[in-house]
């Protein structure tokens, strides 16, 4: 076991909470309680000497590494590796020609994991931002949020004075608030507003790591990978495999909503089975016919089915599904799963950037499609339909939003297939009556703009 | 040599051209969009593709050597 820094502080029991320890229910942890509770930051001075420098970072990297840690924000790519290419590429002349970009601009709807790490533990992902940019050498950090909240911009600028104060943060951090579109949170979007544009999504190659923020290599990560780093580098990359299984170790934060008893954010082992973290929030509230892992750019999985898969990405892809930023949605057997399907996916029509073809005309083509089939039926010929317009959109954008949505729309043909053929023959449901319960932000909450 | 072809769908507007100077292995969908039927550019078809990549108005499709080092 590996850590950064020889701490005064003992590495904590290796059981959960581990980002979640010191929140309150009422108040966000100060620098201080911060403190108090997983010691202070310790990052080795930097060496005037370039190559003594560079191995200190190295040492980082391979501690991240080491820790198998990946991705929280949905991809779940090796956070080690991705540090490693962006420090490789800013080149050995340690000129601070890097950039670090804290993702924290959840907008997925059914997600509310990095907004409660940003309001209640806005320290351990401050620390992981100073931490990533010794890392890669950065000479500029960014904690990006949606500009349109107001009170959390309010509070991290403040928990940001009070680090500046100390001196916590050798690499200024800026927060900056984004356009609040679904869109507006894919790397490239944020990395193409910070440099003056849009919040738009940009062709690829190149990606931000290779040229990012000022034409720098730039690492975007979500703001819990980030907080996860806080935590290795005090305690070890032994102490954070010490849960979960060995290809997908640590801890995650899920956010289980719909109908279950208790309804929240939850802290889990990674490897979890489904099951178990529906009852974690107090079990089903109703008799279920489905699960929505993942988010809307995840899958519908039959309950029975979903109950004993692993909460990782390997598990979940074993059985058509996927993680995301890991959420599960409990569906009851009284909802219309179809039109629920359906008013996501004019969610997601709308929120195209309308930048690609596929996408500004497929997704609403689609979204229409299924509206027919959940509330008016083809007469058998709506479900063909469709089937026939997802390869017209797969496949075929700048960015994930067009696949994420398809992925969506193809889980919901397999798992409620039989409902789809009794739709198409017989049109609407007593479910449709139902209350919508996938979470999609009214038009007054939402943001049109995109600068 | 080896080249592929790709198409920017963020510059590409739908403009048909490149379905009309490279029929071998540009379809368009139903919104004018041009769908890629196979990515590799036989060399029989080389002065097409060469054609349709001059002739985009938005200089949306691409043609990339691939040819391994």
């Amino acid at each position: 076991m590996t850590s950064l820094a020889q701490s005064a502080y003992r590495a904590p029991e290796l059981g959960l909470p581990r980002l979640l320890a010191g929140v309150s229910y009422y108040h966000p942890t100060g620098l201080a309680e911060h403190e108090d509770l997983y010691g202070p930051l310790h990052l080795p001075p930097v060496s005037p000497h370039q190559g003594h420098a560079q191995r200190q970072r190295q040492r980082l990297i391979e501690v991240v590494e080491r820790s198998g840690l990946t991705g929280r924000g949905g991809a779940g790519f090796p956070a080690g590796k991705k540090m490693r290419s962006v420090a490789a590429l800013a080149g050995s002349d340690r000129k601070g020609r890097a950039v670090v970009v804290a993702n924290g601009a959840e907008s997925e709807p059914a997600s509310c994991k990095d907004r409660l790490l940003l309001t209640r533990a806005p320290h351990l992902v401050l620390d992981g931002i100073t931490l990533a940019a010794y890392a890669v050498g950065a000479g500029e950090a960014h904690l990006v949020v949606h500009g349109n909240e107001d009170e959390l911009l309010d509070s991290l600028e403040d928990a940001v004075a009070d680090r500046d104060t100390l001196g916590v943060d050798p690499v200024p951090i800026q927060v900056t608030g984004i356009p609040g579109r679904y869109v507006s949170s894919e790397q490239s979007s944020i990395v193409q507003y910070l440099n003056g544009g849009p919040a738009k999504p940009t062709f690829s190659p190149p990606r931000p790591h290779e040229r990012g923020v000022n034409g720098w290599p730039t690492l975007v990560n979500n703001v819990e990978t980030l907080a996860h780093l806080a935590l290795i580098a005090r305690y070890g990359d032994g102490w954070f495999r010490g849960i979960g299984p060995p290809a997908e170790p640590g801890s995650a934060l899920v956010t289980v909503g719909g109908a279950v008893n208790r309804p929240g954010v939850y802290e889990i082992e990674m490897g979890t089975p489904i099951g178990q973290v529906v009852t974690l929030a107090g079990g089903p509230s109703e008799r279920l016919q489905a699960l929505l892992v993942g988010g809307y750019f995840g899958a519908w999985l039959p309950a029975e089915l979903a109950w004993p898969v692993p909460m990782t990405h390997a598990g979940l892809r074993a059985v058509g599904g996927a993680m995301g930023a890991g959420m599960v949605i409990a569906l009851p057997i009284t909802s219309c799963a179809l039109a629920e399907t359906a008013r996501v996916v004019s969610y997601l029509a709308e929120e195209s950037a309308a930048q690609c073809g596929p996408c500004m005309f497929g997704l609403p083509a689609l979204a229409d499609a299924l509206i027919e089939l959940a509330y008016e039926g083809g007469r058998g010929r709506a479900v063909r339909a469709i089937a026939t317009l997802l390869p017209l959109i797969e496949s075929r954008g700048a960015c994930r939003h067009p696949d994420g949505a398809t992925q969506f729309v193809r889980s919901a043909l397999t798992t409620f297939a039989a409902d789809a053929r009794w739709h198409d023959q017989h049109g609407s449901c007593y479910g449709v009556n139902r209350a919508p319960l996938l979470p999609v932000p009214g038009d007054d909450e939402r943001e049109w703009d995109w600068t | 040599m080896n080249y592929r072809l790709r198409v920017n769908p963020i510059a590409c507007t739908g403009h048909g051209v490149c379905a009309e100077l490279l029929p071998e292995l540009i379809e368009l969908d139903p919104w004018g969009y041009p769908i890629l039927l196979s990515p590799a550019v036989p060399a029989g078809v080389m002065d097409h593709a060469k054609r349709a990549v001059d002739a985009c108005p938005t200089l949306a499709l691409l043609m990339e050597d691939v040819t391994g080092p």
